[in-house]
């Protein structure tokens, strides 16, 4: 899923100081997972910001609203009543999702509240970590399920490099596991280390044209 | 002080003593708006939040004592969120609205109103 975090209070407050009634629009699908931008979060935000507003004596009025994905179309055209009624949008959703609601809104401005940060998954309650580089050409085949370009600090993908730790750390983060020794172990419990010795020549980084679209072929 | 505190007692520890606070007849501030929850656990930053929203000076969460909660991890949660709202409140900028957290038992009528008195000092003491 889609990692996020939220912006600092201060970075948000600057955005809106000229609006006197917005729309907080949250996610509820990822941002939700990563505790960014789901209802609970929209609802925080929101009296975290009247709270300020009105400390300043400067008051905020917030609509607040959480759709299932913000990065559809028929489901933040859900909120054109609310959106209407505001001066501007203050999204917690990832950058799809305050583009999505930015097209569709275009007379209004909407100002995004996260910074979208990676493709990951939960480690463990409240930790995430990134998985995914989205780079369009994945052998995760040849490596056990563990994605070196992102996991490995270097991006090797023929490594492991000469600095790894004892212990199976990485040398640039103590606290990170090393990508190749976490490979090698996995391909080692599947009876497959003859792709250790393999070679990868060099990738491919241009596999996804800058926008990527990916058209659906009908069956 | 010009607000009022909002205290969310626990009925299994901060609501019985503050009922035999009243029947010792012990004095604390009038200006306590008390909340009864079913757990110090079912508070949650948005309550902390729209309570100080709403007027109110300081916030009270009181729950059982450490190891003694009825829903078994209220209280320790409930004393995480409680130092969260704070950073939040300091992330926004907001001073001189305490949030605090108090564990007391049942039989505790003093403990439930030094509590009150606390926050209440902390309250006047920022000049509120």
């Amino acid at each position: 899923m889609i990692i996020a975090e939220r912006k600092p209070i201060e970075e948000i407050r600057r955005a809106i100081a000229p609006y006197r009634k917005i729309l907080v629009a949250g996610c509820g699908t990822c941002v939700t997972v990563c505790w960014a931008g789901g209802e609970k979060e929209v609802a925080i935000l929101g009296s975290q910001l009247r709270l300020a507003r009105g400390a300043e004596g400067n008051g905020l009025v917030t609509l607040e609203a959480t759709v299932d994905r913000q990065c559809e179309k028929e489901m933040v055209e859900e909120l054109r009543d609310k959106v209407n009624d505001v001066e501007a949008v203050l999204s917690l959703a990832c950058g799809s999702g305050v583009q999505t609601m930015a097209e569709l809104f275009e007379d209004k401005p909407v100002f995004p509240a996260v910074n979208t940060t990676f493709i990951g998954m939960p480690e463990k309650e409240g930790l995430w970590v990134e998985m995914c580089g989205a780079c369009g050409d994945c052998f995760l085949d040849r490596t056990g399920g563990i994605c070196p370009v992102v996991r490995c600090a270097k991006g090797l993908l023929n490594g492991p490099c000469g600095g790894t730790r004892r212990g199976g750390k990485c040398e640039i983060d103590a606290e990170k596991d090393c990508a190749w020794v976490l490979i090698y172990r996995r391909l080692e419990k599947q009876g497959r280390l003859d792709l250790m010795r393999e070679y990868r020549s060099p990738k491919n980084y241009r596999a996804v044209k800058r926008p990527g679209r990916v058209q659906a072929v009908k069956a | 002080m010009s607000g009022h505190i909002v205290a969310f007692c626990c009925e299994h520890s901060a609501c019985p003593a503050a009922d035999l606070a009243g029947r010792l007849g012990l004095h604390y501030p009038d200006n306590l708006r008390i909340v009864q929850v079913p757990c110090a656990g079912r508070v949650d930053l948005i309550h902390v939040l729209k309570a100080l929203e709403n007027g109110a000076s300081g916030v009270l969460v009181l729950g059982c004592e450490d190891g003694a909660c009825h829903h078994i991890t209220g209280n320790t949660r409930a004393k995480e969120r409680v130092r969260y709202s704070n950073l939040l409140l300091k992330e926004a900028r907001i001073e001189g609205r305490p949030v605090a957290m108090f564990n007391l038992s049942p039989n505790a009528p003093h403990k439930f109103v030094g509590a009150v008195n606390d926050i209440t000092k902390l309250i006047t003491e920022s000049g509120r």
